[in-house]
């Protein structure tokens, strides 16, 4: 996964690129969730605006596009983090204890109660059912690399790194 | 362009005899455990140490100017199940298991090459007994399984085609293509292939039904949406040998006269898509796949569709939403997907290790796969086995082998000398079993009568510290999580067998809690349309039938044996070891904490919210904490 060091306003759309993307998926509706899927890799969320250009490009209503967009995890309506932590709470990683894990996390970059982004919007924490790796649990992704065999330690130091690498930029 | 099956097998001879002159092979396992353990930088390392020394050469059979060689060859290959210890290297002709490999081990590696030799201090030690197995057929966790879908995973290279022929690749559609289509289905029917997506439907039934109907277009789908937590054989198998899963389709396709199909791969495996993406372009550029496919009248074209994470689409009737850009939600039955499926036309879908085995028929015939396994369940089973056991990973045995063989054979038994517990198998859908049931065999039909299920082929192992309340619990939680809300049952039943549960494992749950699970699970069983309702109540009921002490235990004696649920355990202070510093009770953050200075303090259990900040702050080691 591509991830854009640009802080994206709700006004600032690219049309060219919805309008490319567009043109590569198609207007038929079994596109939509591939043109939704693009979107939120190059945002990292769904801004409102896109989805009502996407349903009219579609020929489709704006609530039929929400109700997609809600229905699956994979697509979020607010911006995530520029790192997307995904703790596996799948039943290896569960029973191996992924839980003190994500409250390592959650403690180590400062989530409190019902937040998932992090309010500098470096972190997003999020639990996943299963990444399949149960072999190393429990597991961690950050973007897409996985990390296996997590302790609240080991997190917590990968985290540090992370949080010197973001601080640079 | 191969237009013949006398091509392909052109290609596995010379691959194969270029394989035998080189003077080593070097497998370097690149399934998605491996990588995250550094597999990556172990093969590159490989590399350049082999460049180095002037050692290295790639097979490579099209090469019309093929030179002898006597050099190594190293390949990424795909998951060799044996995840626990990966990184994973294997030394071929000899099989010889290097585990737990390091940048640092190439050196050592490459010169026992040489002198043939062995780098002891990798190989596989028992934990229990620490002989030494140099090589993978003979550790335990390998000796008992028999490979059938996983044949191929970790023997070849994933992303070379032409591996994939030598190891008799694409010889199965071209032995379909010599036949009528109802000949493809009779063999599918007589080796009596069931799903193994979890209901063991026979795929050669389903595919019968497909191949009467009449219909401009017909589609295949391949399910590789494999969501069940705690399973990931599907996922292997795509990362791992990608192009036996096309094959199985283009022999369905070949079957019920379907021209198109679809792989919904689930959006965590992205590794999974890319190989199976570039297996698409490379069969498609060999003349394998796509229009006229081995000079026949059958074209066949393959799709790769991302899910975008809801767990119901495993469903099939959800699945083919979700690939039409809806919600997936499912859909009453009948009409079946095989009668009207996508877009309405007659649908296949099966399951990726049901299409793997599809090819692995038509190459070795029937007689050879009903020799495996049951009567009632031929060929063998895909496990995921993890949990509590010494050895974690991807397995393959006969239907019909028991539980115990699997948990204690290849498993090695449970970590650090615990005590078994109980087995988790079917994730979600399934079903806890206990030490008397371990003698029960693992096919569909015994699973069934003692209401659990094979599913996808999750098995997670528990110990004496695992809490099967709380397990129960956090499948009630996904499940609730992942109801798509079409059915009230489903949707609000699970809402309160998960506050039920949730209650109980905060202490405050009642004896007659525990008729009520059992009603409201019986009545979602009932009033659900898909399978993720129906089933959804099986780890509770199944956990409260043989696990009822623990419940009680949580209930009425208001304790936890496992040591788990957080709500059950309490903090107390020993009068022996405190001092009366007062530090506990300053830093507790409720209040909990009180008494007299320079002499024992005491919790107020009913303030503690159990924080653990004074176990923390004391220095005497006075605070312990009980369930």
């Amino acid at each position: 996964m591509v991830i854009t060091d640009q802080v994206v306003e709700k006004k600032e759309l690219d049309l060219d690129f919805l309008t490319a993307t567009i043109e590569e998926k198609g207007t038929k509706s079994a596109a939509l969730i591939p043109i939704l899927q693009a979107i939120q890799e190059k945002y990292r969320y769904l801004p409102e605006q896109a989805m009502v250009l996407v349903a009219q490009a579609l020929g489709l209503s704006a609530a039929t596009v929400y109700g997609v967009a809600t229905f699956y995890a994979q697509f979020s309506l607010e911006p995530k983090g520029k790192y997307v932590i995904k703790v596996c709470d799948g039943t290896a990683c569960h029973v191996r204890g992924s839980l003190p894990v994500y409250d390592a996390i959650c403690k180590k970059v400062k989530l409190v109660n019902g937040k998932f982004t992090t309010a500098d919007g470096l972190f997003t924490v999020e639990t996943v059912s299963c990444l399949g790796a149960c072999g190393l649990a429990p597991v961690v992704t950050i973007n897409d690399k996985v990390y296996g065999q997590m302790t609240a330690e080991a997190i917590t130091m990968i985290i540090d790194t992370l949080e010197e690498g973001g601080a640079q930029q | 362009m191969i237009t013949t099956q006398g091509q392909i097998q052109d290609i596995q001879k010379r691959y194969n005899e270029a394989l035998e002159r080189a003077k080593a092979r070097i497998l370097v396992c690149a399934g998605t455990g491996c990588v995250a353990s550094g597999s990556p930088v172990v093969y590159e390392g490989l590399m350049a140490e082999l460049k180095k020394r002037g050692l290295h050469t790639t097979i490579d059979c099209l090469l019309e100017d093929e030179h002898a060689t006597s050099g190594v060859t190293v390949v990424n290959s795909g998951c060799h199940g044996f995840c626990e210890k990966g990184p994973l290297v294997r030394i071929e002709p000899e099989g010889i298991l290097y585990t737990k490999v390091q940048v640092g081990d190439v050196g050592e590696i490459v010169d026992a090459i040489v002198e043939g030799t062995l780098v002891e201090r990798l190989l596989y030690h028992d934990p229990r007994t620490n002989e030494v197995f140099p090589h993978e057929h003979e550790i335990p966790f390998y000796r008992y399984q028999t490979r059938v879908a996983l044949h191929n995973c970790g023997e070849i290279d994933p992303e070379d085609i032409r591996a994939y022929m030598a190891h008799d690749g694409y010889q199965g559609v071209a032995k379909a293509l010599s036949m009528t289509p109802q000949q493809v289905i009779e063999q599918i029917l007589n080796a009596n292939l069931r799903g193994r997506g979890g209901g063991g439907f026979p795929a050669g039934r389903k595919w019968t039904i497909a191949a009467s109907q009449q219909a401009d277009q017909k589609y295949i789908i391949c399910n590789g949406d494999e969501g069940d937590p705690g399973a990931f054989m599907d996922r292997s198998i795509m990362e791992g040998d990608p192009h036996s899963v096309l094959e199985g389709m283009m022999i369905a396709g070949y079957a019920i006269g379907a021209s198109k199909g679809y792989i919904y791969v689930r959006a965590e495996y992205p590794l999974a898509v890319r190989r199976l993406e570039k297996a698409i372009v490379d069969a498609q550029e060999a003349g394998l796949l796509g229009s006229n496919v081995l000079g026949s009248d059958f074209s066949f074209h393959i799709q790769v569709k991302e899910g975008a994470g809801a767990f119901v689409c495993g469903e099939e009737s959800a699945l083919i939403a979700s690939i039409e850009g809806q919600r997936g939600m499912p859909r009453p039955k009948p009409p079946f997907p095989a009668v009207a499926g996508l877009w309405g036309k007659p649908t296949i879908i099966n399951n990726v290790e049901t299409l793997a085995n599809v090819s692995r028929i038509m190459i070795r015939g029937v007689e050879w796969f009903k020799s495996i396994g049951t009567p009632n369940s031929p060929g063998t089973k895909t496990f995921a086995l993890t949990g509590e056991v010494e050895n974690t990973g991807l397995i393959e045995v006969p239907m019909g082998c028991t539980i115990e063989e699997v948990v204690f054979k290849i498993g090695g038994g449970i970590r650090g000398g615990r005590k078994f517990k109980a087995v988790q198998i079917g994730g979600p859908s399934g079903g806890c079993l206990t030490e008397d049931q371990l003698d029960i065999t693992l096919d569909f039909d015994s699973l069934q009568k003692v209401g659990a299920m094979i599913g996808s082929g999750g098995l997670v192992v528990m110990d004496e510290k695992t809490c099967v309340v709380e397990v129960a619990r956090f499948f009630m939680n996904f499940i609730q999580n992942e109801s798509c809300g079409k059915c009230t049952f489903c949707r609000e039943g699970t809402l309160q067998m998960l506050k039920i549960l949730q209650r109980i494992v905060d202490g405050n749950g009642t004896l007659e809690d525990l008729d009520l699970l059992v009603e409201v699970g019986e009545m979602v069983q009932i009033g659900s349309l898909c399978g993720l309702g129906k089933t959804a109540p099986n780890p509770v009921l199944s956990t409260l039938e043989n696990f009822r002490d623990e419940y009680l235990a949580h209930i009425v004696e208001k304790r936890c044996p496992a040591g788990v649920c957080q709500g059950l355990k309490r903090f107390v202070i020993s009068a022996d070891k405190c001092k009366g510093c007062s530090r506990c009770a300053k830093v507790c953050p409720v209040g909990a904490i009180s008494g007299e200075v320079r002499s024992p303090f005491v919790i107020d259990v009913e303030k503690c919210i159990k924080c653990g900040a004074c176990v923390e702050a004391c220095k005497f080691m006075a605070i312990e904490e009980v369930s």
